[in-house]
């Protein structure tokens, strides 16, 4: 057995350039530091800081630990609401968190510092690489070394052959064996190499980590997306207002969305309705589409569901939530009808309890709002009021108490020009409307009820209940090509991290008494438990005249 | 759909008597170490002995799975010693631990089997059914190792692990068997998390060599400065650290490739179901560390100055953010994925 170390010093000695490609950092020796550092020495030394392995290693934990704060804090990119409510519980602490972008980790400079650093090495690590690499794979395996004895893998033996029938018989067997051979001192050594996939593997692999880093950068560019709440028998057009928030890249401009539109016909709701542990748990929402790719195109019909967006001109919406917009007339204090329509009401627990506000600017005298709760299944509980036990509209109830501006007054402000949520009601120029006796008139309303509003202020209707879906719409026109990075990524670490790199050499020569001796030798880079194998198949079809490789004999006469 | 509540009574047995048997083959794996402790005390792993010619060097073994790493990985364990060493001595209990390995994951996976026919989908919705399918593949990984190479020596370290985590699937986390909220409906769920599964289990194999592996360097680092361990005289039956070391390497490239697809498919995923293929929602980053520590690892291990221990201690790591992955952030964090159902 030979002493690994051994034979790898004894491979150093081979052309450094040669090794530089072939063996890994672990084995080749340390650079020399420069003896004196003037500007360009300076900077040559930092870039080769940078682009050495081990700051490569540095930064890939750094980022590891620059990722984990984003998931212990709440991010605004994902819950902005979640952030206010965390400032608002951690008043001391909040503000600098914040400050130090611990809400905004992926977007924050520390972050982004570190990937940047890391991609600046890693073009500075893999472009010399690549060019090495190329060159090495123009080139023929390297020169037999002069003492394969000292390799990892050695094996020799004396034959009846002929040189020249053994070498010829070398070539053959390292062919078969796809490698690439050479001949080398004067025709009585083989060189062979394989494996260069490994290599290009690697490159592959970091390449394309390149690639998949600008091809996420480019989609923040040309991508857009937004929020859209669709009622049942409503119509969404892809145009800015239709949405309810938006963003979109530095390149995207309104007139950029495709102008494609599409009515959501019906969405079909199912709830978890017999297991008592899940009950309520959402099983099912299918959404009914008609879709135009453009006005006044056919129309085509769609299906779309949690898993299965809709794809239309370059963009998918795609199901993300969906609530009950009750249907109610209001009639004001001179009854006329001055309101009549789906009010889409905000889903705030999993029994779909939600928040109602109608807004009725056009009733005369007063301006009329309305807030309150739609109950989907209403129970009422003592001391509670009302609340849903299921998710489904099986006993709808609609609690609502009422407010009025002064006469004539914009009390609601929807003329203020200050722009308004349409979840909420500002009651601060509103008065609240109350009963005889002085109680807040509660207004509890079923299907096809209607109530009364006190003082002449009008009437309410709730005349049905109509389900509305949410859709997130996204277009990212980078997509493809960071999925096709990211399976270049994929295919070149399994290539590099299976494929073995190895070279073997056979030699040829006469010893003193005039016969044939053959030796083999075997060199891998990095750990390779087969390279045993390899080297003794390779010798012993080059020893053998019927090429069959036993053991026995080598076993014996290797040292 | 309804559930078939008959059959889900059925896999919550399976999954008690597997781990009756569990139990038991954990109790043979320690006793085969004990043995061969007792063996093997006589030659430590790890000294130099002398070899008869030829034999040694990843002498003849099976050249079955040459091709594959994992192949290595076990060719790397008979470099431990000579052939006869303490590492390869095979006892009655070892055979017996292995054995009820088998028994035991038969019925282990009969118990997953019969969850997933009961609700008619997938088996691993919720943290008691990922938790029971996903020790599972720990098993079956493991006695794929086992079957090719002699790797009895992990058998405690690897049954052990499986039983906890199955002791904490029926006391803690136990859900009862139900359908999937609407996300998880998706052939993309179930190659992500199947490939999951099984670079969590190399991974798993990899942690325990490698703590057997520091603890064995610890072990030659004190007999070589002449202080021969007291303790834990079963880890002389053990290969020495630097076998260890390879298998650990080993299984670590095979799980490697594994993980990169895990979260490529999980993106996938969650475009599919959302829009966005990457919203680092705290399940997403966390996966994303996982990968970023174990290409670390395996940066580390081609890097100067960084020998096998110091690059060890980077699995640590990484292992520990697989079991914060998987038990904290599936409960405790808010985000996209949490369907914990606890
Ligand atoms: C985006 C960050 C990076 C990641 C995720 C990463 C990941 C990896 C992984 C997983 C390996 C092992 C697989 C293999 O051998 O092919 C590897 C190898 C390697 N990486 Fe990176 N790397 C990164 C950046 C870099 C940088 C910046 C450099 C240059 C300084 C670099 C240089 C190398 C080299 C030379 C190897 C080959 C090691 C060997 O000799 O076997 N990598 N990298």
């Amino acid at each position: 057995m030979v002493d690994v170390r051994t034979g790898k010093q004894a491979a150093r000695s081979a052309p450094a350039e040669q090794l530089e490609t072939f063996l890994p950092e672990t084995e080749q020796d340390a650079p020399a530091a420069p003896a004196r550092l003037g500007l360009v020495g300076w900077s040559r030394w930092t870039w080769r800081q940078l682009t050495s392995m081990r700051t490569a290693l540095l930064l890939l934990l750094l980022l590891a630990v620059a990722a984990l704060p984003g998931s212990v804090f709440p991010q605004r990119r994902i819950d902005t609401g979640r952030v206010q409510q965390y400032l608002s519980e951690h008043r001391a602490s909040g503000p600098w968190l914040d400050r130090l972008g611990f809400f905004d980790v992926y977007t924050s400079p520390w972050f982004s510092a570190v990937y940047l650093l890391l991609f600046v090495s890693l073009v500075g690590c893999v472009l010399p690489r690549s060019r090495r690499h190329l060159a090495a794979v123009r080139s023929a395996p390297p020169r037999t070394p002069r003492r394969l004895a000292r390799m990892p893998e050695h094996a020799v033996r004396v034959v009846d052959d002929p040189v020249a029938d053994v070498v010829a018989r070398a070539r053959e067997v390292l062919r078969a064996r796809r490698y690439r051979i050479a001949l080398h001192d004067g025709g009585t050594s083989v060189a062979g190499e394989k494996g260069y996939l490994a290599e290009t593997g690697n490159l592959l692999f970091h390449l394309a980590l390149l690639a998949l880093l600008v091809s996420v950068g480019a989609g923040l560019f040309t991508g857009y997306g937004g929020q859209v709440l669709v009622i049942e028998g409503s119509t969404f057009a892809n145009a800015l207002p239709m949405y309810n928030s938006f963003t979109s890249g530095s390149r995207v401009t309104p007139a950029d969305l495709p102008p494609f539109s599409f009515t959501l016909d019906k969405l079909a709701v199912r709830f978890e309705d017999r297991s008592t542990s899940q009950l309520g748990a959402p099983r099912e929402f299918t959404a009914t589409v008609t879709v135009r790719d453009r006005p006044g195109a056919a129309p085509r019909t769609e299906t779309v569901q949690v898993n299965k967006p809709l794809q239309v001109d370059g963009a998918k919406a795609y199901l993300a939530g969906n609530g009950y917009a009750p249907v109610v007339s209001v009639r004001d204090g001179t009854g006329a009808v001055v309101l009549r329509g789906p009010v889409p009401a905000l889903v705030t627990d999993a029994e779909y309890t939600s928040t109602v506000v109608i807004k009725v600017p056009d009733a005369r005298p007063r301006q009329l709002g309305l807030a309150g709760t739609l109950v989907p299944t209403g129970l009422r509980q003592p001391g509670e009021g009302w609340i849903s036990i299921f998710p489904d509209a099986l006993a709808p109830r609609l609690v609502l108490t009422a407010f009025a501006a002064a006469p004539g007054q914009d009390g609601l402000g929807v003329n203020s020009g200050v722009p308004q949520s349409v979840y909420s009601l500002d009651v601060s120029r509103l008065t609240q409307l109350r009963t005889s006796d002085g109680q807040p008139a509660r207004l509890l309303l079923k299907p096809g009820e209607t109530a009364t509003l006190p003082d002449n202020t009008g009437s309410i209707t709730f005349e049905g209940l109509r389900r509305y879906a949410s859709f997130d719409i996204s277009s990212d026109p980078t997509k493809g090509w960071a999925l096709g990075s990211a399976l270049l990524a994929l295919a070149g670490v399994t290539a590099s991290l299976f494929v073995r790199r190895r070279r073997v050499w056979i030699r040829v020569s006469t010893d003193g008494e005039g016969r044939t001796v053959v030796e083999a030798a075997g060199l891998a880079r990095g750990e390779d438990a087969g390279l045993g194998d390899e080297v003794r198949a390779v010798f012993e079809g080059a020893t053998r005249a019927d090429g069959v490789a036993g053991r026995r004999t080598v076993r014996g006469e290797r040292e | 759909m309804a559930v078939d509540e008959n059959l889900a009574q059925v896999s919550n047995t399976l999954i008690y008597s597997a781990m009756l048997v569990y139990t038991g083959a954990l109790g043979a794996y320690t006793a085969d170490l004990a043995i061969r402790g007792r063996h093997g005390a006589g030659e430590p792993a790890g000294r130099p002995r002398v070899v008869p010619a030829g034999v040694g060097a990843s002498g003849g073994s099976s050249s079955g799975s040459r091709s594959s790493s994992a192949g290595h990985a076990a060719d790397g364990v008979d470099d431990a010693g000579p052939a006869v060493g303490a590492s390869r001595l095979r006892t009655k209990a070892g055979g017996i631990g292995v054995s009820l390995t088998c028994l035991a994951f038969l019925l282990h996976a009969g118990g997953v089997l019969t969850r997933g026919l009961s609700v008619q989908r997938v088996p691993w919705g919720n943290m008691y059914e990922f938790s029971v399918a996903g020790s599972a593949v720990v098993t079956a990984t493991f006695l794929a190792v086992v079957f090719r190479r002699d790797v009895r020596y992990l058998g405690a370290f690897v049954v052990g692990p499986v039983l906890l985590t199955l002791g904490l699937a029926v006391a803690v986390f136990y859900t009862q068997a139900d359908q999937l909220v609407p996300a998880l409906h998706s052939f993309w769920l179930l190659i992500h998390v199947s490939v999951a599964f099984v670079a969590s289990a190399l991974y798993t194999l990899g942690f325990s060599t490698t703590i057997l592996q520091l603890v064995q360097e610890r072990r030659e680092r004190a007999r070589a400065a002449g202080r021969p361990p007291a303790r834990g005289r079963f880890m002389d039956a053990l290969p020495s650290a630097a076998a260890l070391d390879r298998s650990s390497y080993s299984l670590h490239v095979a799980a490697f490739p594994l993980w990169t697809f895990t979260v490529l498919a999980g993106a996938i995923w969650a475009e599919s179901a959302w829009g966005r293929y990457w919203n680092w929602d705290p399940k997403e980053t966390w996966s994303f560390v996982i990968w970023v520590v174990y290409a670390g690892h395996l940066h580390a291990r081609a890097t100067r100055g960084w020998d096998g221990r110091k690059a060890a201690y980077l699995v640590l790591a990484g292992y520990a953010c697989i079991l914060m992955n998987f038990m904290i952030v599936n409960v405790f964090f808010v985000g996209r994925h949490s369907y914990g159902g606890l």
